[in-house]
């Protein structure tokens, strides 16, 4: 049975008691008391979500900013992305890295206008932003300005019907493309938006100014297309898209390239690279990264032959009995009605097509190794 | 006679026979059940041992048995449509139906009065 969020502790987010009044079920997460549902259930948002359009509350998620000349080179520095490269409105997804080359945070990242004195303006998971803020105050903090925004909401809206929805309120949203942003006046809220997201959705993450949420969130679930979904939904749609969960798939103890995350590596920053290496791990992750045999293992995609939830943790294994690793994420699909995973195994056994199995309470569970996403995304590209 | 355990699985008594299920409050608190891993008829259980698997897309919960005694019959047709654990708990989304071994074990249990106020606590 699911946990209650009825903890004192927790923090809650400027739009708690509209969820309540939603009659959302909330649930303890990174601290905050979220809604996991709504009452349509996670299935039907889910599925409303790759239908028409759906509003999240994220704000547990941390917000931050860089401000200074110095901070692209700075934020580089802590990352094996090209972030000095990166022209002013776009956004890029990016990996802080421990020493080890491990993954201390997945983040997305947007420059707004740097060079004309703007700011890189960072959204990290809710888990771990005051770790990440510590880090990247210890680690950069002489050389730019790292402000954390506390005060800010952190809205998702996902689904093909994003952008129609949201361009009645904001005309001229629609003309943004996947990983970019802008400034935009939303039902009289100053928020900054960019066209992503985490569902493999169209849509857009909106930072607003807390006190300004609630009537941002109120306009948004106005339009017809848009249906309140929690974090029940949120974590299905992110593994139908192949996306990784950090604290699952992705960890300290994985380097990018073992989460098959190389394409977050931009070429720049590889072996040969005009700004090859200088990020922690280096040495290691560009050695993987040239020599893929160096790998002990890898992330893969896996699809049940069976229709048998396979869950987090479960144990892989060759069909000769070999142990191969174990599922990083599972479910069973809403929309494809399959059990999916996201799993750790020996190199020897992640070529597409594979047979291996999964351990569900004992019994075996044939899987076989897929292709990811498990669902095309739909990103608006222009 | 229904009655209910704390782990909220629901007992309905026919003589020596029980069918049980899940509750309202169980299914409800665990949202869209998708599967539901069933015991094989013949096994004996002893009471609070695991008897089978509820799960929702998010969770998985097991589902214990509330007597000792032996499964003489599954829901096959949950195995088709597990949702029936969400759309009719005490009626056609029954789990399984026992042979009570101990039916003294009964008394213990709670009735819908006193189920209603566990729940709700």
């Amino acid at each position: 049975m699911l946990d209650n969020a009825s903890d004192s502790t927790l923090f809650t987010t400027s739009l708690n008691t509209l969820h309540l009044e939603l009659g959302a079920r909330m649930v303890a997460f990174a601290g905050y008391s979220m809604p996991v549902q709504y009452p349509a259930g996670l299935i039907a948002e889910h599925l409303h979500t790759r239908l028409a359009a759906s509003l999240f509350d994220v704000s547990h998620m941390g917000q931050m900013r860089l401000e200074g000349q110095d901070a692209a080179a700075a934020l580089e520095s802590l990352m094996p992305v090209d972030v000095i490269g990166l022209a002013a409105g776009k956004q890029r997804y990016g990996l802080l890295l421990d020493e080890a080359g491990g993954i201390l945070d997945d983040l997305m990242f947007v420059n707004r206008n740097l060079a004309d004195g703007g700011d890189i303006f960072i959204i990290v998971n809710g888990a771990c932003k005051a770790a990440d803020l510590a880090h990247i105050e210890r680690h950069i903090g002489t050389r730019c300005a790292v402000i954390p925004m506390p005060d800010r909401a952190l809205l998702a809206l996902q689904g093909p019907l994003a952008a129609t929805a949201l361009g009645r309120l904001a005309p001229g949203v629609e003309k943004l493309v996947f990983m970019t942003g802008g400034r935009f006046e939303i039902a009289g809220c100053d928020c900054y938006l960019t066209r992503s997201g985490y569902t493999g959705e169209d849509g857009f993450e909106i930072s607003v100014p807390a006190d300004q949420a609630m009537t941002l969130a109120r306009a948004l679930l106005a339009q017809s297309e848009v249906k309140p979904a929690g974090l029940g939904a949120r974590n299905s749609l992110r593994l139908e898209a192949g996306l990784c969960l950090y604290g699952n798939d992705i960890d300290t103890s994985t380097t990018p390239i073992q989460a098959q995350l190389n394409w977050a590596i931009q070429k720049v920053r590889r072996s040969g690279g005009a700004r090859a290496g200088g990020f922690p791990g280096a040495e290691r992750i560009l050695a993987e990264l040239d020599e893929p045999s160096r790998l002990s293992r890898q992330r893969v995609g896996l699809i049940a032959l069976e229709r048998i939830p396979v869950r987090e943790h479960s144990a892989l294994h060759a069909i000769d009995g070999t142990l191969l690793g174990e599922v990083s994420s599972g479910l069973l699909s809403p929309s494809l009605n399959q059990a999916l995973a996201m799993g750790y195994v020996t190199p020897s056994h992640a070529a597409l097509g594979t047979r291996i199995q999964a351990r569900v309470r004992g019994k075996p569970v044939p899987m076989q190794v897929c292709a990811l996403p498990f669902i095309a995304n739909r990103y608006f590209r222009g | 006679m229904i009655k209910y355990t704390e782990d909220h699985e629901w007992l309905k008594i026919d003589g020596d026979i029980a069918t049980v299920g899940i509750t309202v409050h169980a299914q409800d608190a665990l949202g869209d059940v998708v599967f539901v891993d069933l015991p094989a008829v013949g096994t004996v259980f002893t009471q609070k041992e695991t008897a089978g698997v509820v799960e929702s897309v998010k969770a998985a919960a097991d589902v214990y048995m509330p007597a000792d005694g032996e499964i003489i019959e599954v829901n096959a047709a949950l195995k088709d449509d597990p949702s029936l654990a969400n759309s009719d708990p005490l009626g056609t989304g029954w789990f399984f139906k026992i042979k009570l071994s101990a039916p003294a074990q009964l008394d213990a249990l709670m009735d819908e009065t006193s189920y209603a106020a566990f729940a709700n606590t």
